[in-house]
């Protein structure tokens, strides 16, 4: 028999931190708290951080709460940034889910707005459109034009195996220049790069607009596309959960292989649930151009396509908690305007991305600290 | 060598623990150099827990290990390697693009940077030479087949100087004569002195190859160093199980119906794109099980998708009841009434991360109740999965968890739950069986033939004989993508000779 020679001596650490995972269900309260644990980590971070460069992180962090939420006109406005986020996180939910990486809901989001804007530029319909039809008809082009943008990723995925990560990328910069196009050459006013100001049919109604009736609406910008939003988030979670086209989506997305065993077309749910979500994402840029901008101009989104994809996740791809989730970042955007420099709330979001998909693994193993016994 | 005085490996009082489970409860094993040692015990009774304890894998909870004398501290798999003891695991440690000489040399010392490979070629061939262990040393190992591979697991282990080789569940990949092989090559290593413990749950194997077994079952020893003459595969079989072991399960005798299933000349591709099937036809009847024998990579796998519309034929004919399965349609194929009992459970046969209710309605999502329009009622798919969980006894605390959580046992159990649930025509099982414990493998069994005696067709394939042959009206074999013989009696000898290619016609079985 072989022996041991001189061994090595080795530094030994009395305690030993070892990941089990976990063979039991995480009991149901579990979930929800460790991600606020999770959020309250990534504000400490972000405290540290703020320390280092010589701020105050409780000032900051009183000052970004009382801009979101200090008055019912601050919220409303924070509700008016989050209203394009929970569409879009939406969209980004529902693709996800089935595991289609659409990272293209920026470029959705772009050409839902130029769908919406044609209806009025190009002129589709007449300025004097009663004001229901004309925002019924804006709604109906800019969804299927998203879906159409989510169409073309879609098809390439499911009948040719074409990366949806990278086509839906790529869209993205096309959506841009086109909007460009449109923005500089057709419907530019007097050479500036936006379009003359929508006739006020072509408006999604504010709350502002009922001032008259409801003194306390006065100068609050909250618009009907948050009403989309909350009814596509009821809807979807309706869907993902409740329906028999959202068990597959849900099976597909959990394992395509068994997906198929179960009979289920993978390439016909590839495909409309990219529709779906460029649709969603579509909608978005519909009621952000039509609510808030009012006219079709080039800087319509400060990466609401990109922030969907964040809240996606972070709303672990619940639609109900991407309503909450969004608010959470329609805060952070807001105050991204009071707070200088306002990379901060970038990198708070940023922060609180990383420290909630990290916390995953706190749901999935427990970790436990043990006392090594000397051998 | 010290021989029967000094025990090659002592284990003394191991403990293991995981979250919620004793994997291994103060556990002795005091194997001898030069002998096999046969460790049998259940899935989950803590065997291969226990050996990747002696490999360094685990570090134990509590014990002591001595290696010949000298108390052993094992930290890690090269502390047991220096030590002489070696591992070779049941999913091999390869890496496909290389030769076997560089899978061999991966990891070590010496050569130190140039490779001299030619030198090493020879080295590796000399080595194989003397235990019997025949394999090109220049052969890629994507080239090699999976007892090749194999042997290069065990060439790797004895060229880094093992003593005491652990193999776990070695026979599990393996063809009869190529089985005959291995244990020819672990007994010229015993005459060397070198000592084997041979993990199994197979008791044939174990009576056929070990000196002494021990056997565990729920973590404990049930019986330790039992001579192999001294004792039976019954006695084996109460040790391993706790109770006795019916070998045999009850088949009633009935006359088969009409014909289920017609295969006609079927041609169809594996995954690489390569013929796998070439020209395959075969009969299954209501109320009858048909057995297919074979080696694992003959193209059984594929039969089954094919039947099952998973996999497009390129060329043949699929029938059920007369009528044609459209080509690769998978929901053809379930609304004409096959089920399928996939080879892989958690890869193919459910959906890890969803609950129990969504797993157990894959089939049945899109009929009413559970069905409501284009909704799907919750109420009515709980309730569904409810009474299958309860039927079937599948063991979990809710329709709710994850089927991940689930033990194999029950995973199949939920499996097949839902696949007879659809009650139906034809139902096509792949390796139903495999990795289950004796009890579960019990309940498997049995309500297969529930179903052949309710009158389905059954496809069953496998590559434990012992199954087919207790279960199979008929049982075929096939090789190389095609039927190579078929025989109603039981023949392992004749099953043997054609699982490997020796074509043996019908007529000469049955005309015995």
């Amino acid at each position: 028999m072989s022996t041991a020679t001189v061994r090595k001596r080795r530094i030994r650490i009395p305690y030993r931190i070892a990941m089990e995972p976990r063979l039991e269900p995480v009991p149901a309260w579990m979930p929800p708290l460790v991600s606020l644990a999770a959020v309250a980590a990534a504000l400490a971070v972000g405290a540290v951080i703020l320390v280092l460069v010589g701020g105050n992180p409780f000032s900051t962090y009183a000052h970004i709460a009382r801009a979101s939420f200090g008055s019912l006109g601050v919220f409303s406005d924070t509700l008016v940034k989050a209203t394009p986020i929970i569409l879009v996180g939406l969209a980004c939910s529902l693709a996800f889910r089935m595991r289609l990486w659409n990272i293209g809901a920026e470029g959705q989001f772009m050409i839902g707005a130029f769908g919406a804007s044609t209806v009025v530029l190009a002129p589709l319909l007449p300025e004097s459109t009663p004001r229901p039809l004309m925002l019924l008809a804006m709604i109906v082009a800019g969804t299927a034009a998203g879906a159409l943008w989510g169409l073309i990723p879609g098809v390439l995925k499911a009948k040719l195996n074409v990366n949806e990560i990278i086509t839906t990328l790529m869209l993205n910069y096309i959506a841009i220049s086109w909007n460009y196009f449109f923005i500089f050459a057709v419907w530019s006013e007097g050479g500036f790069e936006m379009s003359r100001v929508f006739p006020r049919n072509a408006w999604l109604p504010r709350l502002a607009d009922y001032a008259q009736q409801v003194p306390l609406f006065r100068g609050l910008t909250t618009h009907l596309g948050l009403v989309f939003g909350i009814l596509a988030a009821v809807l979807v979670w309706f869907v993902i959960y409740r329906s028999r086209w959202g068990y597959e989506i849900r099976l597909i997305g959990d394992n395509p292989r068994a997906a198929q065993y179960a009979g289920i077309p993978i390439v016909r749910n590839t495909i409309l649930v990219m529709m779906f979500s460029g649709g969603l994402a579509g909608l978005a840029g519909v009621s952000e151009i039509s609510g808030v901008v009012h006219r079709f101009q080039g800087t319509i989104s400060p990466g609401y396509g990109f922030t969907g994809i964040i809240v996606a996740w972070l709303a672990k791809l619940n639609p109900l908690a991407v309503v909450v989730v969004s608010l959470l970042f329609g805060s952070l955007i807001l105050a991204g305007r009071e707070i200088q420099p306002s990379g901060i709330p970038k990198l708070i979001q940023g922060i609180i991305l990383f420290a909630v998909i990290a916390s995953d693994v706190l749901l999935r193993y427990r970790i436990r600290l043990s006392h090594v016994q000397e051998a | 060598m010290q021989g029967e005085l000094c025990p090659a490996i002592e284990m003394r009082g191991i403990v293991k623990r995981f979250p919620g489970v004793v994997a291994v409860d103060y556990v002795d094993l005091t194997v001898h150099a030069g002998e096999i040692h046969a460790l049998l015990g259940e899935n989950g009774a803590g065997k291969s827990t226990l050996m990747n304890v002696l490999a360094g894998l685990y570090r134990p909870d509590a014990g002591q290990i001595t290696v010949c004398g000298h108390r052993a501290d094992l930290r890690s798999p090269r502390d047991a390697i220096d030590l002489g003891i070696g591992m070779v695991h049941q999913h091999f440690m390869l890496v496909q693009s290389q030769t076997v000489t560089e899978n061999i040399l991966l990891g070590l010392d010496e050569p130190r940077f140039f490779l001299r490979l030619a030198a090493y070629h020879q080295r590796v061939a000399r080595l194989g030479e003397r235990f019997g262990l025949h394999v090109d040393p220049r052969a890629r190992i994507w080239q090699l087949c999976v007892g090749e591979q194999q042997r290069v697991e065990i060439l790797k282990m004895l060229y880094r100087g093992t003593d005491v080789l652990i193999m776990d569940e070695p026979t599990a990949v393996l063809a009869p004569p190529e089985i005959e092989e291995l244990f020819r090559t672990l007994r010229s290593m015993t005459r060397e002195g070198k000592s084997v413990i041979f993990i199994s749950h197979k008791l044939r194997e174990v009576m056929q190859v070990a000196d002494r077994v021990t056997v565990l079952r729920k973590g404990r020893v049930t019986a330790a160093g039992l001579d192999k003459d001294a004792t039976s595969a019954e006695e084996l079989a109460r040790l391993m199980v706790g109770r006795s072991v019916l070998f045999r399960v009850e088949k009633a005798a009935q006359k088969p119906g009409q014909v289920v299933l017609a295969v006609d000349d079927i041609h169809a591709d594996n995954d690489k794109g390569l013929p796998a099937l070439r020209g395959l036809s075969l009969q299954v009847r209501a109320g009858e099980v048909l057995g297919l024998a074979g080696i694992a990579g003959n193209g059984q796998r594929e039969l089954a998708e094919v039947i099952t519309g998973l996999r497009p034929a390129t060329s043949g004919r699929i029938m059920i009841q007369g009528q044609k399965i459209e080509n690769g349609r998978t929901l053809t194929a379930i609304q004409r009434g096959v089920s399928h009992v996939p080879e892989d459970r958690t890869e193919v046969g459910s959906a890890p991360n969803l609950s129990l209710t969504d797993n157990l309605i894959m089939k049945h999502y899109r009929r009413e109740p559970i069905a409501q329009g284009w909704a799907i009622s919750q109420a009515a798919a709980n309730a569904w999965a409810g009474d299958l969980k309860q039927a079937y006894d599948i063991v979990a605390p809710s329709i709710d968890v994850p089927a991940r959580l689930l033990s194999g046992g029950n995973l199949q159990r939920l499996i097949l739950a839902r696949e007879i649930a659809t009650q139906p025509r034809l139902l096509v099982a792949v390796q139903p069986t495999r990795g289950l414990d004796v009890g579960a493998i019990e309940d498997v069994q049995r309500l297969l033939l529930a179903q052949r005696e309710s009158g389905a067709a059954i496809l069953l394939i496998s590559e434990e004989l012992d199954e087919l042959f207790a279960l199979s009206d008929r049982v075929a074999v096939i090789y190389e993508g095609q039927i190579a013989g078929e025989m109603q009696t039981e023949d392992r000898e004749a099953v043997g000779l054609m699982m490997t290619g020796e074509r043996r016609q019908k007529r000469r079985s049955e005309g015995q």
